[in-house]
C-alpha cells in the first residue's frame, strides 16, 4: 500500500474539557489528525467517544479547550458549518430518512452544494435542472462505489440494517468531505457485513483520499484498519499511538479488562 | 441493405464487420451504469473491437494465443472475445465464481496468454495463481477500483490498451494488417474453448469452430423467427455454451440488440426495464420468482388474494390451450381477456417477460406446475434440451406440441439415436471439434460414426418427443431388482417451493432414502406466518413442524411414484434434512447448481449410513466455505424421519 498519510495535521484537539452539569464526559483531552490517516478513537462504553466526535462536528461546544481544523481555530462551530468546511458523519443508531429511497436519502447529503434557489428548483428548468443532474450524477457514482444499485429505489426503512448503515455512509460520502466521522459503522453486523464495510472504509480512504476518524469497537477491526488509534477510559486519554503501540499498553489492557474498583464505581454511580 | 453487400457465413468478426456496415446504426449493445442505459451502436461496436484486437497484438498477441474473459456479462468482455477471433487468438471465457484453484486448473489446462477480467476480485485470484502459469503475458482489467496501488509490470487497463490500438489503427499499415487477419479466419478455425464444468472429475475444454457455431446459432434464429428487432438481456455465464450462442453468437448472426444489466442482484428490475423478446433461464430463474409471487401474495390483502386465487384457475384450465392456438369457448376467451388485464399482464410486466415472443428453459428438468404456470399467463415458454458438445441445440419444442415432461422433438439437422442402454446419442452440424488436448476423452464421447454420446437416459414418446430420465451413470438399481433414477425422484421433490434440493439415494440398497435442503425463503415465510422461531437456517431445518410439512410432500411424491409401473419400487423410504444448504464453495454443486452426487455421499456418509441402519439420529460434524473464503464447522444431531408408502396392491384394491 502506499496511501498518502502526510505528516500535516488536518484537525487539531487542544486540551477539551465538556461537562454536562456535574458530569464530566471528557476531561482536558489533546490528539490531532493527519491529513489521509484513518484514526480510530476507542475505549469502553461511556468513555466519551461520542461526545468527542459530537465536540469535533460542533454538536457540543466545549467548556474548555480549542479545536483547530485545516489551520482556523474554532471554539463555537455550528454542526452546518462543520459541514459546510468539509467534515461529514454517520451515526452510531442509523440517521436516515426512512421513508425516502437510498437515492433521496444520498441525494440529500448533496443540498449544502445546491445553489438554485428554490423558485428555480420548483420549475426544475435551466439552472436547476442542470445542476440537479450534476449531482445526480454523483450521486450515482456513490452508489456504484457502494454497490447498491440494487436496492437505489427502496425505502431504507425496508433495508436490511447492514444495507442502511451503507446508505448512511453513502450520504455522508455525498457531502466529498474532507474528514468522515463515523460512529461505530460496523455496530450490530455480522462478519460479512463487517468485512464489506471495512473494504468500502479502506477504498473510500484510498481513492478519495478522506480522512477518517472511526469510533469502533471491534478491536480486530480497529487494529486492521486504523493507521493511530487514541483510547479514552472515564473521559480522559490513556493512550496513543500505532494499533500495536496502543494494543499492548497496559492502561489499555487495565480499561478493557477493567479493574476491580474500578468495575464496582461504575455499578454505583 | 444493398444486394452487394452479402453476409459473409464463416466468421463472426467477419459478419460483425458486415453489421458495422449494414446496420452500423441500430444499438448492438447497452449496459446499465450509473443508472443508466449507456448503448453502443454495431459501428461502434465494431470501432472498439479492431482498437481493442489491435491493442492486444500490440501486447504480443497472436493468432493460436488463448486469451482468458472473465467476469460476469458486460460490453468489453463480450467485445474482447471478438477481438481476439479478429487475431485468430481463442477466447476461452472461464466461469468468474470459480474459486481461485478451480481457475487455475482451465488457466493452465488452456496455455492462457492473456486474461482480460472485470475487476480487481478476478485479478486478485489470477495473481494468487500466477506462478502456475508461465505463459500469461498480461491481464487487462476492465474497473480500475482497488487496483491502483498494484504492480502494473503486467497488468494493464482495458480502455488503456483501446486508446493505444486506436492510435496505432492511425498509421494504415496496422489497419490493414488487422484486415487481413479477419479476412484470414476460416469457418473450420477454433472459435472458442468453453470448458464446461462437469459433475465428475476435471473440467474438459470443449472446441467449437465457427462451422459449429453458426449452424447451431442458424438453427435457433430460423425456428423461432429472430430477427435484428429482437432484445435479449444477457445474465448467464459467459463461459456457459447457452450464453455464448444467445449472447454473442445469434446476436451477431440475427443482429439484435444485447442488454447486460448494472449488477447481477439487478436482474429482475433490469430486465423488466427493458422487456426482452427472447429469454433463456434455467428452470431455477423460473423458480425464484414464481416463489416470490407466492410470497408476496401471502402477505397481500383479501381482495387481491382472491383475484390472484381465482384468475390463476381461470388461467389456469384456459391459458395454455389459448397460448397454443386450441379451440376455446368464446366466453372463456373473454375471462381470460379480463385475468389478462387485471393479473396475467400485471405479472408478466413484473417479471420482465412483458415482450417476450419466446423463452426457453433448460439445463434441468423444470417442475411441471411451474412451467404451466408461465405458459398460462401467456408467457410462451417452451423447453429445449443441449449440449456444450451440441453448440446447444440437441431438441427443441416445436409452438403448439409443447408438454410440460419432454425436451421436444430433435432440433432441425440433428439426428438423433438411442444407444443400447438407452442413452441418447446424437449427429448434428454443431458437434464439437474434440475436447482441448484430452483425445481419450474425446473418444469416450464421440463415436466412430459421428455421434456424440450424452450420457443421458431418455426415451421418445408416442409423440416423438423425447423424455429424459437421469444420467446414465447415475441410474442405478434396486436390491429388489427395481430401476432406480435418482435425478428423475430429487425433481418431483425439488417442484415443492419448499425444497430447494434434493439428494436421494437407493442404488444397491433396499430402499429409497433422500436428503432435503428447504427453501429458506418459502420455509421462513412459511415459519413466519406459523409462528415457528427460528434463530438459523439449521434451527428451522431441524424443527419437528417443518419436518412435518416435507414428510407431507414426501408421501406425495410416493402417491405420485407408486401410479408409474416402473418407479413404484423407488418410493422414499427415509428422509432427513440437512442443516445446511448445498453449496458450490463446498464442493457439493456444480458452478451451475447441480448437485455432485458422489461426493455429498462421501462427505455425509456417516448420514447415509444412519438413513440405512434403522437409526432415529444421526450426528453430524462437517466443515463449511463461507462466502469470503473462510472455514467454519457445523455440527449437531440430525433427526431422521421414516414416511409411509403406498403399496402397490393397496392401490389397485382402491382403483
Amino acid at each position: 500500500m502506499t496511501r498518502a498519510v502526510s505528516r500535516e495535521v488536518m484537525l487539531n484537539v487542544e486540551n477539551v474539557s465538556l461537562a454536562f452539569g456535574g458530569v464530566k464526559a471528557v476531561t482536558d483531552i489533546s490528539f490531532d489528525i493527519r491529513n489521509g490517516e484513518i484514526r480510530a478513537i476507542i475505549g469502553p462504553n461511556g468513555a466519551g467517544k461520542t461526545s468527542m466526535l459530537n465536540v469535533i462536528n460542533g454538536f457540543y461546544h466545549p467548556q474548555k479547550g480549542t479545536i483547530t481544523f485545516k489551520g482556523r481555530v474554532r471554539r463555537r462551530m455550528r454542526p452546518s458549518e462543520a459541514a459546510r468546511s468539509g467534515i461529514a458523519r454517520t451515526f452510531q443508531n442509523v440517521a436516515l430518512f426512512r421513508g425516502m429511497s437510498t437515492l433521496d436519502n444520498i441525494m440529500s447529503g448533496r443540498s449544502l452544494k445546491m445553489h438554485a434557489n428554490f423558485l428555480w428548483q420548483l420549475v426544475y428548468l435551466g439552472p436547476a435542472r442542470r445542476e440537479e443532474i450534476a449531482h445526480r450524477k454523483k450521486v450515482e457514482e456513490i452508489i456504484d462505489f457502494l454497490e447498491i444499485q440494487h436496492i437505489r429505489r427502496i425505502p431504507v426503512g425496508k433495508l436490511p440494517y447492514g444495507l442502511q448503515k451503507r446508505v448512511e455512509l453513502g450520504r455522508a460520502l455525498a457531502m466529498e468531505p474532507e474528514l468522515l466521522l463515523l460512529d461505530e459503522p460496523m455496530a450490530g453486523m455480522n462478519l460479512e457485513e463487517k468485512e464489506d464495510m471495512s473494504r468500502f472504509i479502506l477504498d473510500v480512504n484510498s481513492e478519495f483520499g478522506t480522512t477518517i476518524a472511526l469510533i469502533e469497537h471491534d478491536m480486530g477491526v480497529v487494529m486492521d484498519l486504523s493507521d493511530r488509534v487514541v483510547v479514552l477510559d472515564y473521559g480522559r486519554k490513556i493512550a496513543d499511538g500505532t494499533p500495536t503501540e496502543v494494543k499492548s499498553n497496559q492502561g489499555v489492557i487495565d480499561a478493557y479488562l477493567g479493574v476491580a474498583h474500578e468495575e464496582s464505581e461504575r455499578w454505583t454511580s | 441493405m444493398s444486394e452487394r453487400d452479402q453476409a459473409p457465413d464463416d466468421t463472426f468478426p467477419k459478419l460483425f464487420q458486415f453489421n458495422a456496415r449494414t446496420r452500423g446504426g441500430r444499438v448492438a449493445m447497452r449496459h446499465k451504469d450509473f443508472g443508466i442505459w449507456q448503448s453502443w451502436s454495431w459501428a461502434q461496436a465494431y470501432e472498439i473491437v479492431r482498437a481493442l484486437a489491435q491493442g492486444l497484438a500490440g501486447l504480443g498477441a497472436v493468432s493460436g494465443d488463448r486469451i482468458a474473459i472473465i467476469g460476469s456479462n458486460r460490453p468489453y468482455l463480450y467485445w474482447t472475445i471478438a477481438a481476439a477471433q479478429c487475431l485468430g487468438a481463442v477466447p476461452v471465457p472461464i466461469y468468474a465464481d470459480a474459486v481461485a484453484d478451480e481457475m487455475a486448473f482451465v488457466l493452465e489446462h488452456a496455455e492462457i496468454r492473456f486474461a482480460v477480467v472485470e475487476d480487481q476480485e478476478q485479478v486478485d485470484k489470477i495473481i494468487q495463481v500466477a506462478s502456475r502459469l508461465p505463459a500469461l503475458k498480461a491481464i487487462l482489467y476492465d474497473e480500475k477500483r482497488g487496483l491502483r496501488d498494484y504492480d502494473h509490470a503486467k497488468l494493464h487497463a482495458l480502455a488503456g490498451i483501446i486508446a493505444k490500438g486506436r492510435e496505432a489503427l492511425g498509421r494504415t499499415e496496422a489497419a490493414s494488417q488487422l484486415d487481413a487477419a479477419i479476412a484470414r479466419g476460416k469457418g473450420s478455425d477454433i472459435a472458442v474453448i468453453l470448458y464446461t464444468s462437469g459433475t465428475t472429475g476435471r473440467p474438459k475444454g470443449v472446441m467449437l469452430t465457427y462451422d459449429n457455431l453458426l449452424a447451431s446459432a442458424r438453427i435457433g434464429i430460423a425456428f423461432d423467427g429472430l430477427t435484428d428487432k429482437d432484445e435479449i438481456i444477457a445474465y448467464l455465464p459467459m463461459a456457459w455454451v447457452g450464453d455464448h450462442v444467445f449472447s454473442y453468437g445469434q446476436a451477431i448472426l440475427a443482429g439484435y440488440c444485447v442488454s447486460c444489466p448494472e449488477k447481477p442482484e439487478t436482474i429482475v428490475q433490469d430486465r423488466r426495464e427493458i422487456g426482452p423478446t427472447y429469454v433463456f433461464a434455467p428452470p431455477r430463474v423460473f423458480e425464484n420468482l414464481l416463489t416470490l409471487t407466492m410470497v408476496r401474495m401471502e402477505d397481500a390483502g383479501p381482495v387481491k388474494r382472491w383475484m390472484f386465487g381465482h384468475f390463476l384457475k381461470v388461467a389456469r384450465q384456459w391459458g395454455d390451450k389459448i397460448l397454443s392456438g386450441e379451440t376455446v369457448p368464446l366466453w372463456a376467451r373473454l375471462h381470460y381477456a379480463l385475468g389478462n388485464l387485471l393479473v396475467y399482464a400485471p405479472l408478466r410486466n413484473r417479471y420482465g417477460l412483458s415482450k417476450v415472443k419466446v423463452g426457453y428453459t433448460a439445463g434441468e428438468a423444470i417442475g411441471a406446475e411451474i412451467f404451466s404456470f408461465y405458459r398460462s399467463i401467456g408467457v410462451n415458454l417452451k423447453q429445449l434440451y443441449g449440449q456444450t458438445e451440441a453448440s446447444v441445440y440437441v431438441t427443441l419444442q416445436p409452438d403448439g406440441e409443447i408438454k410440460p415432461d419432454t425436451v421436444g422433438k430433435p432440433a432441425p439437422s440433428v439426428d438423433i439415436r438411442l444407444g443400447p442402454s438407452g442413452e441418447v446419442e446424437f449427429r448434428s452440424p454443431g458437434v464439437f471439434l474434440g475436447y482441448y488436448k484430452d483425445p481419450e476423452r474425446t473418444a469416450e464421447v464421440k463415436t466412430k460414426d459421428g455421434y456424440v454420446r450424452t450420457g443421458d437416459v431418455g426415451f421418445f414418446d408416442a409423440q416423438g418427443h423425447l423424455k429424459i430420465i437421469d444420467r446414465a451413470k447415475d441410474v442405478g438399481r434396486l436390491n429388489h431388482g427395481g430401476l432406480f433414477p435418482p435425478k428423475y425422484i430429487e425433481n418431483k421433490l425439488k417442484f415443492y417451493p419448499n425444497i430447494k434440493e434434493a439428494v436421494a439415494f437407493g442404488d444397491r440398497h433396499d430402499s429409497v432414502a433422500c436428503f432435503i435442503n428447504i427453501d429458506p425463503v418459502a420455509v421462513g415465510n412459511w415459519a413466519e406466518r406459523n409462528d415457528v422461531t427460528h434463530a438459523s437456517y439449521q434451527e428451522l431445518a431441524a424443527d419437528p413442524r417443518v419436518y412435518d410439512m416435507i414428510a407431507s410432500h414426501v408421501e406425495e411424491v410416493n402417491r405420485a411414484l407408486a401410479l408409474e409401473p416402473q418407479m413404484q419400487g423407488a418410493q422414499i423410504a427415509r428422509f432427513l434434512i440437512l442443516p445446511k444448504e448445498l453449496d458450490a464453495d463446498d464442493g457439493e454443486l456444480t458452478r451451475t447448481q447441480k448437485v455432485r452426487r458422489s461426493f455429498i455421499t462421501e462427505r455425509y456418509a456417516a448420514l447415509v449410513k444412519a438413513l440405512y441402519d434403522g437409526s432415529l439420529k444421526a450426528h453430524l460434524n462437517v466443515e463449511v466455505t463461507f462466502e469470503d473464503g473462510r472455514k467454519g464447522r457445523i455440527a449437531g444431531d440430525i433427526v431422521i424421519r421414516d414416511v409411509a408408502t403406498e403399496s402397490v396392491t393397496g392401490l389397485e384394491k382402491a382403483a
